[in-house]
């Protein structure tokens, strides 16, 4: 087995040996949409959302809420633990290169949130009646530049904490508002004007919109895809510029 | 030509050099000990070889290899066993060789190196529930599995209780007989009289003295001291006139007499030519102790 391959599956089988991360990860999105569904009133077409229900909103914002769950809680902190036990400097005594490690990571985190994503849709689908993406392969789209931005914000926050107990603390502060931008608490078709550009400019409020572009059956519109690759650019790039094994 | 050649290296911190212009050359098979009191700069000395540092000057060379122009070749050649690193928590031993393993294009028979290591029966732990020793096996185990030429052992046995230094030891010695040139950072001095081939003494960055743990004993001079409890009152004078003594000291009721030379032969012959008897006799060697005290000027744990 490749390096490569190895790790992915070594941290895939470590990652499923902490329940808690399990279970915030995995079981909370689903289950989070499965409350808002059993609330009536989430169910009600709403003549202000253009005849649409809460509930067909917020499948895309769970789904973005899984992402965010890897990116900023997960793998930050994860990575400044690893450095901080020395993990990552034993692996730097060996021929492993640096991209092979973060690509193991990346690979982890987007194949459980796919599969997050996919029993999201499919519990909307079969216990609330949420119609599947009307444009598949932008939603496909939507959803790969989301979680690409949201890593690489992650790997990010990885790069510049100090310890595994910073990478937590500055996880968290970032969690809520990227989350609050990306509608959880009140949808971007409920929020005033000006907050509603704020979160077009947001890793995921231009996820978000662009997820729900897709359910519609819309191609993501060209300024959220911008937003999206420039945050994957930008905190990418200063991801790696700082990364640290040390 | 060493397989390691270490030539006026310096590595700085700030306004601290830790490393002072050390030089040495490791031949292959050999196991060489860098030896040391804490923060003499051994670790700062190894992390240049390992290419984990940039050093300030000098040069280094590991299988004609610079390990700071190194793009992966020498990784696949030097195993190293680092001070304080640690694995995943929860990561078992068989995961861990089998990761490891697969970051080399020829690794070794990592399942003979785990028998080799005692640690068949641990394959299914997961490292937090290892004992200290165990972690450390593993921690060699996992310095060897790309089937080095060259392994850097960084503090090897700190932590160890007696009987697992002792198999340590045995084991470093199995190593080296597979052909591996060992480098072995150590404060310990047991374990560099009884593993190193040669030695470097290395004191605040600088190398004091490199030869064998015998040369170094020997270089102290062949000062001896003989220890026993005399059956009967003696006068000091009577030793501190043969040549051999250079002093007479009163321990309780014991007697100690430095000197060099044929010592032991001359005091029992004064000894008997006045009826005493020497009872609990005991010859003591300088020891590397010994010759770490004379070459730096204090004990290598103060």
């Amino acid at each position: 087995m490749s390096a490569l391959a190895r790790l992915t599956k070594t941290e895939t089988t470590l990652f499923f040996r902490e329940p808690v991360s399990v279970f915030f990860s995995l079981a909370f999105p689903p289950i989070l949409l499965v409350i808002l569904g059993s609330i009536p009133s989430m169910r009600q077409p709403d003549p202000t959302l253009g005849g649409l229900r809460v509930i067909d909103l917020y499948a895309p914002i769970v789904i973005a809420m899984a992402i965010a769950m890897f990116a900023i809680n997960g793998l930050p902190q994860q990575f400044a633990t690893y450095r901080e036990k020395g993990i990552l400097r034993r692996m730097r005594t060996t021929p492993v290169k640096p991209v092979v490690l973060l690509g193991a990571q990346l690979l982890m985190a987007t194949a459980l949130s796919v599969f997050t994503m996919l029993v999201v849709l499919a519990i909307g689908r079969l216990a609330f009646d949420v119609r599947l993406p009307g444009q598949p392969v932008g939603y496909l789209v939507a959803y790969v530049l989301a979680a690409l931005a949201m890593f690489a914000i992650g790997l990010l926050v990885a790069s510049l904490a100090p310890s595994g107990k910073g990478a937590g603390a500055i996880g968290t502060i970032l969690f809520f508002p990227i989350l609050f931008f990306a509608g959880l608490w009140a949808p971007r078709a409920s929020m005033p004007d000006l907050l509603r550009r704020i979160s077009d400019f947001t890793p995921l409020g231009a996820g978000v919109q662009s997820l729900q572009d897709a359910l519609a059956g819309q191609w993501p519109q060209l300024l959220h895809v911008a937003v999206m690759l420039g945050w994957t650019i930008v905190a990418g790039g200063l991801a790696a510029r700082y990364f640290r094994w040390e | 030509m060493g397989i390691i050649e270490v030539d006026g290296l310096v590595k700085r911190y700030g306004e601290h050099t830790a490393v002072d212009g050390v030089s040495f050359s490791v031949e292959p098979g050999e196991i060489f000990g860098i030896l040391g009191p804490n923060g003499a700069g051994k670790t700062t000395t190894v992390e240049c070889v390992e290419g984990l540092r940039a050093r300030d000057g000098g040069s280094v060379s590991v299988c004609g290899i610079d390990p700071r122009r190194d793009n992966g070749e020498l990784r696949e050649l030097l195993g190293a066993q680092l001070q304080e690193s640690e694995l995943p928590e929860k990561l078992k031993v068989r995961e861990a060789m089998e990761l490891y393993s697969s970051f080399y294009r020829r690794p070794a028979d990592w399942h003979e190196l785990i028998e080799t290591l005692s640690l068949t029966d641990k394959l299914d732990t997961q490292f937090r529930r290892l004992s200290g020793g165990q972690k450390q096996r593993l921690s060699i185990a996992l310095a060897l599995v790309g089937d080095p030429r060259v392994a850097v052992l960084d503090e090897l046995t700190t932590g160890l209780d007696p009987q697992a230094r002792r198999d340590t030891w045995d084991l470093i010695e199995g190593v080296r007989a597979r052909g591996v040139t060992i480098l072995l950072v150590t404060h310990f001095m047991e374990e560099a009289e009884r593993l190193c081939d040669r030695l470097a003494v290395i004191d605040a960055g600088r190398v004091v003295a490199i030869d064998t743990p015998a040369g170094l004993v020997s270089k102290v001079d062949g000062r001896q001291r003989i220890r026993f409890r005399p059956s009967a009152p003696l006068d000091h004078a009577v030793l501190l006139a043969l040549p051999e003594v250079r002093s007479v000291e009163r321990a309780g009721s014991q007697l100690v007499v430095t000197g060099s030379g044929d010592l032991l032969l001359a005091v029992t012959t004064v000894l008997a030519r006045h009826q005493v008897v020497a009872a609990d006799l005991r010859l003591e060697q300088t020891t590397l102790d010994d010759a770490f005290v004379a070459l730096t000027g204090r004990p290598i744990d103060s």
